[in-house]
């Protein structure tokens, strides 16, 4: 504790702190402003949909047909809500085991070498731009699908293995951290007991970690979940639900990417993209909570 | 099936599923630029694009990456230090530190597309700046802020404690020891991660479509007045960056030559992402050096 100084004059030192502090909370303070104008503003304007009379939040939930310029105008989600469900799942589905192994080999089968390898090469996925790797999978990854698999190449398929990549880093680098971080003497105790290394991560480790682990994956699908760009450029962007993986489809993004700009303010379809933008906000809060659980599960 | 064997047979997959990711990156990496370092040069990185014809370069769309970057920057370096000091040194534990540490965790996770989309309703529509590089950078704040706050946090985290408590014995104030003492200490690891952000919000696109624009005007590099129209230093002018410009091309592109200049733009992008991050490591440990008694040791 320090002493009261008697004097009643402000000391200099007095002031700086008054300042810095004034400084930080005001910082804070911006934050806290952003997110609830955030919230607000997009959640007022998704909102607006329903509230005007224009459609009904069943309507464009589970309506499956999207068809704002026709006679009788139809703003149904569906498609594209399931759209974004279903790839960010296939995304997740093939990075999972992926990284995984990935970080397995950083911490447990070559934690020397394997490491030096494998994080810079973390670090750079992580760093290449989204369009960039739309770029890739619209001039790779759609023509291989093209001549292997029926259909035009664009598609669910496409959309899941290009996100499968971006979301490789993300995964990879939580479930290494758990596994580096994760007490000797467990993996120690199972050596002794004549474990082999196989056993002791599918019997010991892998069990210790899951929450762990799963909290990277829950953050890999939030990423996936949200990004537009990429996705957009080779999923096709046709308003149906797909019958099958090498099917043209549409997700929440990518018809907000297409359609905003080409909307009046304050026409139904224009209020119908922001209820989808309200989509995208909730489930962000849905992926954060999922989090915030798995990671209270962990420390216990 | 044996242990043994199980235990080979696993050690192979895990081994060849590592390398298949590393394949991934060389492949992906060695694709784009092979694929677009043939195609850029001088005149490819100076010149205009072009509508219609062929040899459109993206000389525009470079200088306003680079000066999106820079605004963006200004602005949210001095917040985010502001807020990340606060967290790490100055917020007690208790029920509003948590409250904020929710919102930089959920700011950080929106998606780009979200926050592009909010800066369309209230920097561009609300506060009428329309489609510019200042909407662009403030919607980049948004955007990157949650990330300088968490890089200055753990900075602040990382300095042993025992340089605080001999600032204290010393009888400074908070506020000294903060500035003098543990951030100095702090700041390679800062300026790493801020770096690193940099190269995450040159590559951002998504967020600034609906903020900076999709379109360039007709710039005159030799005009330096910020607030002439055609100035390229002019923060109200509507601005397309390299990434925007990635995706616009591959999505409408007219031009007969779309898809080399998307491979040539894509490097280039690549190419500056690489450079942030080598430019990171190397900074860090120079300003490591320079701040700390460790200059003597090598």
């Amino acid at each position: 504790m320090r002493v009261k100084p008697k004097k009643t004059r402000i000391e200099k030192h007095h002031l700086e702190d008054f300042v810095g502090r004034a400084y930080m909370s005001f910082c804070v303070l911006l934050l806290i402003v952003i997110i609830v104008s955030m919230v607000y503003f997009v959640a007022s304007k998704g909102i607006s949909t329903f509230t005007s009379g224009d459609v009904k939040i069943s309507e464009f939930l589970f309506g499956t047909k999207w068809s704002p310029e026709g006679d009788t105008p139809s703003y149904g989600a569906f498609p594209f809500i399931a759209g974004s469900f279903l790839v960010t799942l296939i995304a997740a589905l093939i990075a999972s085991p992926l990284s995984i192994c990935a970080a397995l080999f950083m911490t447990e089968i070559v934690p020397g070498w394997g490491k030096k390898l494998l994080q810079p090469v973390i670090e750079l996925l992580s760093g290449i731009p989204s369009v960039v790797y739309g770029f890739v999978g619209l001039s790779v990854i759609v023509p291989f699908l093209r001549n292997t698999f029926p259909g035009q190449g664009i598609g669910v398929a496409a959309g899941a293995l290009v996100l499968s990549v971006m979301i490789l880093p993300t995964i990879t680098s939580v479930a290494a951290d758990a596994l580096a971080s994760l007490p000797q003497n467990l993996k120690e105790s199972s050596f002794a007991l004549g474990a082999t290394r196989w056993q002791t991560i599918a019997r010991v480790i892998l069990p210790t970690t899951f929450p762990a682990i799963m909290t990277g994956v829950v953050l890999g699908m939030a990423r996936a979940f949200g990004e537009a760009l990429a996705v957009q450029m080779v999923i096709g962007n046709a308003p149906f639900v797909p019958k099958s993986l090498f099917e043209s489809a549409s997700t929440l993004t990518s018809v907000i990417t297409l359609s905003m700009g080409n909307t009046t303010m304050g026409s139904p379809q224009n209020n119908a993209l922001w209820s989808m933008a309200l989509v995208l906000m909730l489930m962000t809060f849905i992926f954060v909570l999922l989090v915030r659980m798995l990671e209270r599960r962990n420390k216990i | 099936m044996k242990p043994r064997t199980a235990d080979k047979i696993a050690t192979v997959l895990i081994v060849f599923f590592a390398l298949l990711i590393v394949a991934i990156l060389v492949g992906l990496l060695g694709y784009i630029l092979i694929r677009g370092l043939n195609h850029i040069s001088w005149d490819f990185l100076t010149s205009a694009p072009q509508k219609i014809r062929a040899g459109g370069g993206v000389g525009p769309q470079l200088f306003n990456s680079i000066y999106l970057l820079v605004l963006t920057l200004v602005i949210t370096v001095p917040l985010g230090l502001g807020a990340g000091i606060f967290m790490a040194e100055y917020a007690r534990p208790g029920k509003l530190t948590n409250f904020i540490r929710l919102i930089v965790e959920v700011l950080s996770s929106f998606p780009s597309i979200v926050v592009g989309l909010f800066g369309l309703l209230l920097i561009v529509n609300t506060f009428d700046l329309g489609f510019s590089l200042v909407s662009g950078a403030l919607a980049l704040t948004f955007f990157n802020l949650p990330l300088m706050v968490r890089i200055t946090e753990q900075a602040f985290r990382t300095v042993p404690k025992q340089q605080k408590e001999a600032g204290f014995a010393l009888g400074l104030s908070k506020w000294k020891i903060v500035t003098t003492v543990l951030f100095p200490v702090a700041l390679p690891t800062i300026i790493t991660g801020t770096i690193l952000s940099a190269g995450r919000v040159f590559g951002e696109a998504a967020a600034l479509m609906f903020t900076a624009g999709m379109s360039s005007p007709r710039l005159d590099f030799t005009n330096w007045n910020p607030s002439s129209p055609t100035s390229p230093l002019n923060p109200f002018r509507p601005a397309e960056t390299l990434a925007v410009h990635i995706w616009k091309i591959n999505s409408e592109g007219l031009a007969p030559d779309a898809v080399q200049i998307a491979a040539g733009a894509s490097a280039v992008l690549v190419i500056t992402v690489l450079i942030f991050n080598l430019a990171a490591r190397y900074f860090g440990r120079v300003i490591y050096r320079k701040l700390t008694a460790s200059k003597r040791m090598s």
